[in-house]
């Protein structure tokens, strides 16, 4: 008897959980409308058995316990019975498929006149490609990925030439015109999925996966990868940004070619040395760092690493919170350099300084480091050097300034801004340390490389 | 997977359609029904040991149908370049024919109970099937000294991976095949090892017909 | 009349009943002793891996709290649990468990077909969980690649385990389908050819049929998980390239060239969906003898429940790419795997009203086993209808990868077959032991885990419908999913450590009955089957006594009309056993 009441209950409760709960898909962002509908009437059709077979349970449940006396009734089979139950059945089944097929015939034919995207995905991060003005994407080659060509776009193919290269996990794309993603991989398996998109599709090294859809309503979504890539596979985030046509086509303009990237002109040393006299100010005439000043050494750091976070400073995705007192100083500062000629010839005069490793001023339980640093290893390196299309160096940089990012990444100081998607992941992996004793072990640890 | 699929629909089509066969004229709750108390109803006709060899090689050939699915699926992409299968393949498909036949002797002799002729085909399937491997080895010896190294393609992984698998079976096989003639050599009764022989020849049957499968394949592409 | 030579050859083996401590409990060849080993193995890994849910389940509901579980130590945890309940708990245990107990007690027996097989069978399952577990005390510890082991991701930098952990699961994948092809092997052919005079296939009982078709499926999916683990050990040890396409790795370009990770995937899933059914079948036909004995009613539709066993083995095989929707395999394949996927619906479905309708006029009694019986069909039918979602194609694309499938599979083969491996150990403790166990504890381990493990999937549905996807380590800071996700993953958090706990309660039940249980007789539950009908309880070696049982009726003769009692055992004669013709069945 209880066990009867209690199925019923559950059976109810299940149904009020479900038309209560808050929880439930985001709004749709896309033209994909009729999946919701499928699955609107994949719920009804199996709510309906759900409910129906367990009622009927529990009622047979109190109707036929046992009581003294009353035998079982004995019928082997009944043909009759189990032919409509698989014919009713198998009516069911197809009514939930037809409509399936239907809508998945149109996700496997992308529309002729489609905006082409390429999203690249790399343990932990996006970044994105157009094809150009002749609407052709360049061939690439995994084997050809180099620091000066992170997109592995074979340089004698001219359809390559002038490929939009995106080299940061925000893509642009237009609102109501159907948007045909190729997806690549540089190394393993990730998934590019926006939830208010509704679809989604792996990604496959070696070869190029494909899904479309077209986006209804404007606004910035999340991309997750949602196929297992690694240790940082919750932190590899992207954004999708879906833009009025003209805000589209303004954001298009802007990104750099291919042709152009390889043409560019490396930073002129000479013109950055008189820009830096301003940060000699506190990071020192070598770049050596002051701590007196909180200013890190920058002597020996990746040029890409400091070109991204200057543009961060400028950007206002770095030093806007307001406890954080030294990105605070440092914002103005990197607004000296206007435009992004200054910021390479800055960088490019930085790289002329003497490299010499700051002095260890922390002190930590190496061994317990050493175990932590096992996540860290994989994009700043074994050898604490920094990956150059990862992350930066750690190595030789002052301790105390990894000590106080690490803690501004951990109370949100740093990397919450929805566009800095490289502080974001940083904060993700910040965030599994503990307490400051476990950060200043993977210091000493670092110390000692 | 269409390999695959297709030997193992053919195995699952056996197994089911025999099942069914078993069942559909039943009418099991019918404690009386004469059918149901036939002798021998849903039972085979054969030495357990017998069927234990049927499903291990239902076994076998899902592991090879897989393999040979996975090769096919391998071969289509870009970097496979084929390798040149050694002649001497030839000649070890050859020996391995003749240590199938010799079992095949054996078996026959083993069935009319005589002694000699069972012990001479037991060691010349044994050395047929030595020297199979032997020749496979120097066969792997003279595609490593070509430059086809394991790494260097997958048609050349494949080709040592497939070959080697084959062998490994044999040797199972030639361990039941020591058991055999070491009983048989030491005196023991025709009859008792008529089993052992007859399991060693459907096993080398088989292994011969994988062979050929394989080189087939590996010839063809 | 093969049969009856080789059901009584028999006598001319003499039975030398073991003597010494190590022959009778050690390098034992009974397969009731076997299958005790099995079990206990089984369940104490199972442990291990329900532990490990723990520990995943507190960084889930409380994130970055916990010192002891970085990203790490995460995917080990999710990758062990995952393999372990799948393959070394739950296909060990009803196959190797209950198959070697039930198969020749069930049949009429004396032992398997190959004893000494069988016991090799045992000691290498018992290689491969040592292998397994050897591999937390490695440089770089287990594997992290998820329990699908996906290249290019499981043997590169970047996943935790891949200096000796990935090594070690393959090889102990290896040992361990050695180890189930021996005793397949064995459970089929013992069921083939062993069978007592009158057991004919279609009077076995169901959960013989179960656990026969679902050995047949492990023994031809089980060479797929073979084939792409020695093939991935090659491409991470000897630097093949069967799944390794030209890549990079932390930066650097790695010498592959060429594979196909897609390839690899349709291997292990050509293995991994038949082996869903490798875990459902043996329950769906255990759980069939318990609502049949306990519901005193003949298993409704019997035949039809062995053609529902059939089909869905069959069918089992060509529906594996359902688990590739979005894995960028061609697209066009979706329409044929979903519309397989959906056909399987059906023969599911019936099986689901034929346990209901042996309810249905029965005479219920709702013991322990039952009420697992009857928990079993909730649940299974919950998670069964969720799989509606997901085979069909297009539904599932929003919700791969997310929670709703990790809800889906936990509730279909993770809650419901343990259910029934609950059930069944209470079911046929009795018979096992000689001892009953407490009936008070069993019923409150049945509510608790029951009521627990819903309270665990029923939100975790919801998680997914949200978006949440799976294998996260941590959710952070994530702008579509509201906060109180976060307070759901909370409460599921709670519900699942909880009923972790509660498990202790079923440990201690059956080790405590051991001793302290009642003597339980031989056939406490009236039941009709062979094996309480044995001379002895616990039965001894050799199973009967002297004489074989000869067997002349099907498995369900439940409350027979006109006869005086509510059960005829199969080895009851029709002339023993008179029917007044008055009362028969209208049939």
């Amino acid at each position: 008897m209880p066990l009867a009441i209690v199925l019923i209950l559950l059976v109810l409760g299940s149904l009020v959980f479900h038309f209560v709960s808050p929880w439930t898909f985001t709004p749709i962002a896309s033209n994909w409308g009729a999946i919701d509908f499928t699955i609107d009437i994949t719920f009804w059709v199996t709510g309906f058995v759900f409910v129906a077979v367990n009622l009927f349970m529990a009622y047979a449940i109190i109707r036929y316990r046992h009581r003294e006396g009353i035998k079982a009734d004995y019928e082997p089979e009944n043909t009759k019975l189990e032919v409509w139950l698989t014919v009713i059945t198998t009516i069911l089944v197809a009514a939930l498929l037809a409509p399936g097929l239907i809508v998945w015939a149109k996700f496997v034919t992308p529309p002729e006149n489609a905006i082409e995207i390429e999203a690249i995905g790399q343990q932990w991060k996006w970044t994105f490609r157009l094809p150009g003005e002749d609407g052709d994407f360049g061939h690439t080659d995994a084997r050809l990925i180099t620091v000066d060509n992170p997109f592995g776009i074979n340089p004698d193919d001219p359809s390559g030439q002038d490929d939009i290269l995106v080299d940061d996990a925000i893509v642009h794309i237009p609102v109501n015109e159907p948007v045909l993603f190729w997806l690549r991989s540089k190394d393993v398996l990730h998934n590019f999925t926006v939830a208010q998109f509704r679809v989604k599709m792996d990604l496959v090294p070696g070869m190029e996966t494909y899904m479309w859809l077209e986006p209804t309503v404007v606004g910035e979504y999340e991309i997750l990868c949602e196929e297992l890539c690694g240790i940082a596979h919750h932190a590899m985030r992207g954004r999708v940004v879906v833009d009025e046509p003209a805000d589209y086509q303004a954001w298009v303009a802007s990104q750099p070619t291919f042709a152009e990237l390889q043409a560019k002109a490396p930073g002129d040393p000479a013109l950055g040395a008189a820009s830096y006299a301003v940060c000699s100010a506190c990071h020192g005439a070598q770049a050596e760092g002051l701590a007196l000043l909180n200013a890190p050494k920058l002597s020996g750091q990746d040029p890409i690493y400091l070109k991204r976070q200057l543009q961060n400073y400028k950007a206002g995705l770095r030093g806007i919170h307001e406890d954080d007192v030294n990105g605070r100083i440092m914002a103005p500062m990197a607004a000296t350099l206007v435009t992004d000629a200054m910021i390479d010839n800055v960088i490019a005069y930085i790289g002329t300084l003497d490299d010499i490793p700051a002095p260890a001023t922390l002190d930590g339980d190496v061994a317990h480091g050493a175990k932590l640093y096992a996540l860290c290893a994989n994009c700043h390196g074994k050898d604490g050097q920094g990956i150059k299309m990862n992350a930066p160096r750690q190595a030789g940089i002052n301790d105390w300034y990894l000590l106080s990012q690490l803690k501004n990444f951990k109370q949100g100081l740093r990397g919450r801004h929805p566009q800095d998607l490289g502080g974001k992941q940083m904060r993700a992996m910040a965030l599994t340390l503990q307490d400051e004793q476990a950060m200043l072990d993977v210091i000493a640890y670092i110390n000692s490389l | 997977m269409t390999i695959t699929l297709v030997l193992l629909a053919i195995i699952m089509a056996t197994v089911i359609g025999w099942l069914l066969r078993q069942s559909l004229s039943s009418e099991p709750w019918n404690a009386n029904d004469p059918v149901e108390n036939e002798p021998g109803r849903g039972v085979l006709n054969i030495d357990p040991a017998k069927i234990g060899l049927l499903s291990f090689l239902a076994v076998a050939t899902s592991l090879f149908a897989l393999f040979m699915s996975a090769y096919m699926m391998r071969m289509n992409l870009g970097d496979w370049r084929p390798l040149t299968e050694p002649n001497l393949l030839w000649a070890n498909t050859a020996v391995l024919v003749l240590a199938s036949f010799a079992f095949q002797l054996t078996r026959n002799a083993a069935t009319r109970e005589q002694l000699s002729t069972v012990k001479i085909g037991l060691v010349a399937g044994g050395l047929f099937t030595t020297l199979f491997l032997l020749g496979q080895l120097v066969a792997w010896q003279q595609l490593n000294a070509a430059g086809y190294y394991m790494t260097s393609n997958p048609a050349n992984a494949f080709f040592y991976l497939l070959t080697a698998l084959h062998g490994l079976h044999l040797l199972g096989g030639m361990w039941v095949w020591g058991r055999t003639t070491i009983r048989v050599l030491s005196g023991a009764d025709v009859r008792s090892v008529r089993l052992s022989v007859e399991l060693c020849t459907v096993y080398w049957h088989y292994l011969l017909l994988v062979w050929i499968g394989l080189f087939g394949l590996l010839l063809s592409t | 009349m093969a049969y009856v030579a080789i059901a009584d050859r028999d006598h001319e083996i003499e039975h030398h009943d073991p003597t010494t401590f190590i022959t009778k409990y050690v390098w034992s060849q009974d397969h009731k002793v076997i299958a005790i080993q099995y079990g206990v193995t089984a369940l104490f890994v199972g442990l291990i891996a329900l532990i490990l849910s723990g520990m995943m389940r507190l960084q889930l509901g409380f994130p970055n709290s916990f010192s002891f579980i970085t990203p790490i130590e995460y995917y080990q945890f999710i990758t062990m649990h995952g393999m372990i309940m799948v393959i070394f708990l739950l296909t060990a245990l009803f196959l190797g468990g209950f198959g070697n107990y039930l198969i020749p007690l069930m049949i009429g027996a004396r032992d398997m077909v190959f004893p000494y097989m069988n016991m090799v069978s045992y000691w290498l399952y018992l290689v491969s969980v040592i292998i397994l577990l050897s591999s937390f005390f490695v440089t770089g510890g287990p594997t992290g690649a998820g329990w699908t082991l996906y290249p290019p991701q499981a043997i590169l930098p970047g996943t935790p385990g891949t200096d000796w952990g990935i090594v070690l699961m393959l090889g102990s994948l290896a040992v361990f389908i050695v180890a189930f092809t021996m005793g397949g092997l064995n459970y089929v052919t013992t069921i083939l050819q062993a069978r007592a005079r009158g057991m004919t296939l279609m009077r076995m009982p169901l959960s013989l049929w179960g656990i026969f078709v679902a050995t047949i499926l492990g023994l031809l999916a089980f060479p797929a998980l073979f084939v792409s683990a020695v093939m991935m050990t090659l491409d991470k040890v000897a630097g093949t390239s069967f799944f390794m396409p030209a890549i990079m790795s932390m930066g650097e370009t790695l010498s592959h060239e060429g594979g196909s990770p897609i390839l690899f995937q349709h291997l292990f899933w050509f293995f991994g969906h038949p082996e869903v059914y490798i875990v459902a079948l043996p329950a769906f036909g255990l759980v069939s003898d318990l609502l049949s004995t306990h519901a005193r009613r003949n298993i409704f539709g019997y035949r039809m429940m062995v053609w529902a066993i059939l089909a869905i083995g069959g069918l089992s095989f060509i529906v594996w790419a359902h688990h590739m929707y979005v894995s960028g395999m061609n697209p066009y394949f979706g329409f044929f795997f979903a519309t397989t996927t959906l056909i399987i619906a059906v023969p599911t479905a019936i099986k689901v009203y034929n346990w209901v309708l042996t309810l249905w006029k029965g005479d219920i009694h709702l013991n322990t086993p039952m009420l697992f019986a009857i928990g079993f069909i909730f649940t299974f039918t919950h998670g069964g209808l969720t799989g509606i979602f997901l085979g069909n194609v297009v539904v599932d694309l929003p919700l791969s990868d997310t929670y709703f499938v990790v809800a889906h599979f936990h509730m279909v083969m993770g809650v419901s077959p343990i259910l029934v491996v609950f059930g069944s150990i209470y079911h046929w403790y009795p018979k096992i032991t000689g001892k009953m166990y407490n009936e008070t504890l069993g019923k409150v381990h049945f509510w608790l885990t029951f009521l627990g493990t819903y309270a665990i999937y029923l939100p975790m549905h919801y998680l997914g419908f949200l978006g949440v996807p799976r294998r996260y380590f941590a959710m952070g800071d994530t702008e579509f999913i509201p906060e109180s996700a976060f307070v759901l993953n909370q409460s599921i958090t709670i519900s699942a450590l909880f009923v972790g706990v509660v498990q202790l309660l079923f440990l201690y039940n059956i080790i405590v009955s051991l001793k302290k249980g009642k003597p339980a007789g031989p056939n406490p539950w009236r039941a009709t089957t062979l094996e309480w009908q044995t001379p002895d309880t616990p039965p001894k070696h050799g199973n009967w006594g002297d004489n074989l049982p000869v067997v002349h009726r099907w498995a369900y003769d439940y409350s027979v009309p006109g006869y005086h009692e509510d059960f005829i055992p199969q080895n009851v004669s029709p002339d023993e056993a008179p029917v007044t013709e008055e009362h028969g069945p209208d049939t």
